[in-house]
């Protein structure tokens, strides 16, 4: 048991290492570093120019999407070099937080499912960071039931092959920045909801594409709502057979969960200091027996969750696959940041109200936690859908009782009263 | 990085794992748990015979001279198994006590005889309710004649030595005490967890044989107590897996409004609670095995994680494989209730949860880069 580099894994990490201390740009780290978990945080230069920058940079050099093959920009690299580079990477990584969907879901899926020359025309400049893309998949109607969408893509009148979508997409990250993305749509309601699915890509300049910005409940917006309005997509854009969308989208899925390794923050490292530095009339909030038990409980998630972490990649070292075990990760990160968050405005107080940076105790980041956490346990799937992953495929649990299974698509009630 | 035990080590724990499901059914546990013994006399000469109890005890000391991870390995399962034996006791604290600071005599003495189990140690050191601190300690050696008495001590009445905390000149020392000589005598405790023995052992001018350090013993029972924390860490993870285990096919086999109860999302998220907890569990004991196995200056913060996380997780699993048992699980009958009593026994050994917590967040404070743990 140790935390050693293998012999062939020292020498990559040694490579990685010297290429980002020759390339990297110095002069952010300080500002990457004290960025948030939405943005990256750069307020001196353009962050979308400074991340584009980088990403060129490693695409020139052979660094660009590691796990991709080289033919279509990548390194070919083995999953534990993809870690490795990670850690290597560091803060630098906020760098690519713009590219996180386009190179770790809508890429591979391309790749699984598109034709070669498709392939070879998308998949470079998405590498280099000359495109973003994003991954249009749930709906007002279909969130964690996403099976459950509506978005209908239609052939065209015309007998051009073409197809026409209309519909709504909700909660896609940065859609607003997109150049392209990938869309999943109904185009049989008449089989069951998991069988009348069909997978595009499509260009996001398309005519009758309306992004709009949610304004969240923190008051940022990171996500959109995206309309579709008579949007005709050729039939050479389609991924996959028609009424082949679900497997098409489970390819994406899974690949979000080999993106393993960087770990969820849980705010306890800053909470810890904070605790160390705040006075009160009875002494240092970590003098307080009733803080250091609640500290303790939140210090063993942060350290179960980092060392759960480690066995992952030393189970993906010894060429396993990662599995739906890897789910405790957000659930446990998006909870406890929660409560911790509630936890760290109570030592504040009745000024623990206060969000102004300017102001507010640690530049209110305990209070941005507060306020974003609720999306933590909702996006990517709900904390709910992640237990019940983990009770059905880890645990071997049956499934639901599904009575929307073996029924048409359109005759699936609509509304829970009457 | 290999943050896993070895092939090896797998094997053993296979091995480990055989063999207690041969000799170490539900039914040895009820058999103790049911009064017929003090523990379970043929399992533990069998533990010491496959060279379990001296894994980490070096050959020269009639050891197997594997290591602490072998122990770790052996622990979990010893813990699967909630085997009534007094491995704890023995191995994880008298033995070591005496590997980390007895004299050559005193190891060549006692070391083979643990090893094999001819001998049962413990450590006695508190005294009666509340957090055992240096100042409660009240037990007394004066011209190598040791008074006073210890409760609860841990298979206090089966044990045939202790290595006793008591005060010689103002300061704690520890001492090797035979407890079969004169001037003992103990009482057997009724426990929440009769599976694992406790006694009040009383000392009047027992004779003791200073170990260590004069004045040293203190920060000699700190050391060795995290050395037994990481262990015991071993054998909540094991019983933590083991009740949810038993959840998960209790909920498969049992039907309720025409489905199996495990269909059910409440029951399914309960369970899916109990793998969260026992998986981070998991992570943070095998921390505690790098830790033990390499003698990382970490070890005093891995040892207080691996332990609160561990406590935490056998008595969450323990308690809700009752709850998915329903009625039965509450039944004499039914094996829930014997993880039910070792999870919150092994929570009060060594200390309870809240002395734990407090441990880890002292020592957070003392390793400077506390955010470390992140």
């Amino acid at each position: 048991m140790n935390f050693d580099d293998t012999p062939e894994e020292a020498a990559f990490r040694a490579t990685a290492r010297a290429w980002i201390e020759a390339n990297a740009p110095r002069e952010l780290e300080a500002e990457l570093k004290m960025g948030g978990f939405a943005s990256n945080g750069l307020k001196s230069v353009d962050p979308m120019a400074a991340a584009k920058a980088w990403q060129k940079k490693k695409k020139d050099a052979g660094w660009a999407c590691l796990h991709w093959p080289t033919e279509y920009g990548g390194r070919g690299a083995t999953p534990i070099e993809r870690v490795i580079w990670g850690q290597e990477e560091g803060v630098y990584g906020a760098l690519s937080g713009l590219f996180i969907i386009g190179h770790g879901m809508c890429g591979p899926t391309v790749m699984a499912w598109a034709d070669e020359a498709t392939k070879e025309r998308l998949l470079p400049p998405l590498a280099a960071g000359e495109h973003i893309w994003c991954q249009l998949f749930s709906e007002p109607a279909g969130g964690s039931d996403l099976a459950g969408l509506r978005t209908a893509a239609v052939p065209a009148t015309d007998g051009s092959g073409d197809w026409i979508i209309n519909g709504q997409k909700i909660w896609t990250s940065g859609a607003q920045h997109s150049d392209y993305g990938i869309v999943i749509t109904r185009t049989d309601p008449n089989v069951p909801k998991h069988k009348g699915l069909t997978m595009f890509w499509l260009d996001m300049k398309s005519p009758g594409i309306d992004v709009r910005p949610i304004k969240q409940a923190n008051g940022q917006s990171g996500f959109n709502e995206v309309y579709f309005t008579d949007v005709r997509i050729p039939d050479s854009q389609r991924l996959g057979a028609v009424g082949q969308g679900w497997s098409v989208s489970l390819t994406t899925l899974m690949n979000e969960r080999l993106s393993i390794g960087s770990g969820m923050p849980t705010g306890f490292p800053e909470l810890f200091d904070f605790c160390m530095n705040l006075q009160t009339e009875d002494g240092l909030a970590i003098d307080d027996r009733s803080v250091r038990s609640r500290l303790a409980g939140y210090a063993v998630k942060a350290s179960g969750l980092k060392y759960t972490g480690m066995r992952a990649i030393s189970a993906l070292s010894k060429g396993e696959t990662p599995g739906p075990e890897n789910s405790i990760g957000k659930l446990v990160a998006g909870a406890t940041m929660q409560e911790l968050a509630m936890f760290a405005l109570d030592l504040q107080g009745q000024g623990g109200v206060v969000s102004d940076p300017e102001i507010a105790a640690a530049g209110a980041r305990f209070q941005a936690m507060l306020l974003r956490s609720p999306a933590t346990r909702v996006e990517g799937g709900t904390d709910e859908i992640l237990r019940n992953i983990i009770a059905e495929r880890v645990l071997g649990l049956p499934g639901d009782i599904r009575v929307d299974k073996d029924v048409a698509f359109k005759d699936i009630p609509t509304s829970g009263r009457g | 990085m290999n943050f896993d035990f070895s092939d090896e080590q797998k094997q053993l724990r296979d091995q480990a794992r055989r063999f207690l499901a041969d000799k170490c059914p539900p039914s040895a546990v009820r058999a103790v748990l049911e009064g017929g013994q003090a523990y379970d006399r043929d399992l533990w000469v069998g533990l010491g015979e496959m060279g379990f109890l001296g894994a980490a005890i070096p050959e020269e000391y009639g050891g197997v001279g594997l290591g602490h991870l072998e122990l770790c390995v052996i622990a979990e399962e010893l813990g699967r198994a909630i085997a009534p034996v007094p491995v704890a006791s023995s191995i994880y604290l008298a033995a070591e006590f005496l590997m980390a600071a007895g004299s050559e005599a005193q190891k060549q003495a006692w070391l083979p005889k643990l090893a094999s189990g001819e001998t049962i140690g413990t450590f006695a050191y508190g005294e009666g309710l509340g957090r055992v601190t240096e100042k409660s300690i009240k037990a007394s050696v004066s011209g190598g004649k040791l008074s006073g008495a210890k409760t609860p001590v841990a298979d206090g009445d089966i044990a045939h030595l202790a290595v006793v905390a008591a005060r010689e000149g103002g300061k704690v020392s520890l001492y090797l005490v035979d407890l079969t000589g004169p001037g003992v005598t103990r009482a057997t405790l009724d426990t929440i967890d009769p599976t694992r023995g406790q006694a009040t052992v009383t000392f009047k001018d027992a004779s003791a044989e200073l170990l260590g350090v004069a004045g040293d013993g203190w920060r000699l029972a700190a050391e060795v107590m995290d050395r037994a924390a990481i262990l015991l860490a071993f054998e909540q993870v094991g019983g933590s897996d083991r009740a949810l285990e038993m959840g998960r096919d209790y909920a498969l086999d049992r039907m309720a409004f025409g489905r199996p109860i495990g269909s059910f999302q409440a029951v399914k998220h309960m369970l899916a609670d109990m793998y969260v907890a026992a998986t981070l569990a998991r992570s943070n004991a095998y921390y505690g095995a790098w830790a033990l196995s390499t003698g990382s200056s970490e070890l005093p913060v891995a040892a207080a994680t691996a332990r609160v996380s561990a406590t935490q997780a056998f008595q969450h699993c323990s308690k809700n494989n009752i709850q998915v048992h329903g009625g039965m699980g509450f039944t004499w009958a039914f094996d829930c209730h014997l993880f039910y009593r070792r999870s919150n026994g092994l929570a009060l050994a060594l200390g309870s949860q809240s002395t734990w917590e407090d441990l880890l967040i002292d020592r957070l404070r003392q390793r400077n880069d506390a955010p470390a743990a992140a």
